[in-house]
């Protein structure tokens, strides 16, 4: 992993008192919180850094390390820990209670909570977990019908139920998905956002489906059957006689589904676009000339 | 509505250890819905989320009343032209190929 300067992070000199720290790390902690920054990675990975940065400055034992060793403090730490967890081990030995006191305590909430103060009026609340945010890309025919899907959040698999319909942008919830509960509180949720993609001929407004159709020249002027395909299959439709350039019909219920209203589906408008014959042969020339006289 | 759909003030309290003061003010201020039903205070449990962030702002970030008053309106409007950006940038794309 590559160095990271704490001080650099929280904008203090390395002379900075505790106090500085404090004041620099609530400062940039209302500006990156997530409470403030809904779906803000940039925010949330700088927020990540800043209780990082505090975590290891706030502490004056952390932060000598880190002065010593810099870039290597970590490995301290770990010989620190294990130093400590034989040290722990003889007491136990010696059969002594290994108990935590309440500063340990303290320390380990500081760690789930990055180093944040949590000691006001003895709190030990227990928190939601963090919430989970996610990106599931799929294809317009995808979210046609109700489509099942098991994705991998934290190496475990879940199952779930995307109904037919959603947008693209839209959030959904599953609940008690996200990080674990902190001190016996709930886990948090996950949050999936949808990014669509449309590689179809239809184009998409909420539950109603646009596209074109291409008409002959004769089709349009004398009227006729045309097979026209729809979002889940094709249908016949009436051309009526005379039909102008640009005409648009209206196919009810033939559009996108509605979300959550199952059974229920918006309408498919269809604009025609005449397409006039090319390469005309001598006979087709004399033939158009004389319609153009009879006008 | 159910009894389920609420939680009495004073269990949230104790699960969260905040002050019931806290609910009170909030609702001061009316960014909470109290619920009295035979004289107990309720909140619905379709705001602890809600509840649970201004706890976090309150405590962790030292915001005070007349700050979550401002935030949470703020944060409401970011939300709703969140909201808006999407549906335009869904009409963008219906137009962008014509």
């Amino acid at each position: 992993m590559a160095f990271i300067d704490y001080y650099k992070v929280l904008g203090i000199a390395k002379t900075a008192s505790e106090k500085d720290i404090k004041k620099a790390y609530r400062k940039l902690a209302r500006k990156y919180h997530p409470d403030l920054n809904p779906n803000d990675k940039v925010a949330e990975k700088k927020f990540k850094e800043i209780n990082e940065a505090n975590e290891v400055l706030s502490n004056a034992e952390n932060r000598k390390k880190y002065d010593t060793y810099g870039e290597h403090w970590q490995n301290s730490e770990a010989y620190e820990q294990a130093k400590h967890q034989q040290q722990q081990q003889q007491r136990t030995y010696q059969g002594q209670s290994g108990t935590y006191s309440e500063k340990d305590f303290e320390d380990i909430f500081g760690n789930m909570f990055g180093g944040q103060d949590f000691s006001r009026g003895q709190r030990s609340a227990r928190f939601k977990g963090q919430d989970f945010n996610a990106e599931l890309q799929l294809e317009l025919k995808d979210v046609y019908e109700d489509h099942k899907r098991t994705l991998t959040v934290n190496n475990k698999n879940i199952r779930i139920t995307i109904p037919a319909g959603v947008e693209n942008g839209q959030t959904i919830k599953i609940k008690g998905h996200g990080g674990k509960g902190v001190n016996g509180g709930p886990n948090g949720d996950l949050y999936i956002q949808f990014a669509i993609k449309n590689h179809s001929k239809f184009k998409r407004d909420k539950d109603n489906l646009y596209t074109n159709v291409d008409l002959d020249l004769y089709t349009a002027m004398l009227g006729g059957d045309l097979m026209v395909d729809t979002f889940n299959g094709k249908v016949k439709l009436t051309i009526k006689p005379e039909t102008q350039n640009g005409t648009k019909v209206k196919l009810k219920g033939k559009g996108f589904p509605k979300y959550k209203k199952e059974g229920q589906f918006g309408d498919l408008y269809i604009t025609y676009q005449i397409k006039t014959p090319t390469k005309l042969t001598d006979k087709e020339k004399e033939l158009f000339t004389q319609l153009q006289k009879l006008r | 509505m159910e009894v389920t759909d609420l939680i009495s003030i004073k269990t949230f309290c104790t699960h969260y250890n905040v002050p019931p003061t806290f609910i009170n003010e909030l609702q001061e201020y009316e960014l909470i819905e109290i619920v009295v039903s035979n004289n107990v205070n309720y909140i619905k449990t379709t705001q602890i989320t809600e509840v649970e962030k201004m706890i976090r702002l309150h405590f962790d970030l030292n915001i005070n009343l007349e700050g979550l008053d401002a935030v949470y309106n703020l944060l409401q409007r970011v939300e709703n032209l969140q909201n808006e950006i999407t549906t335009l940038h869904n009409k963008l794309r219906l137009y962008e190929d014509l």
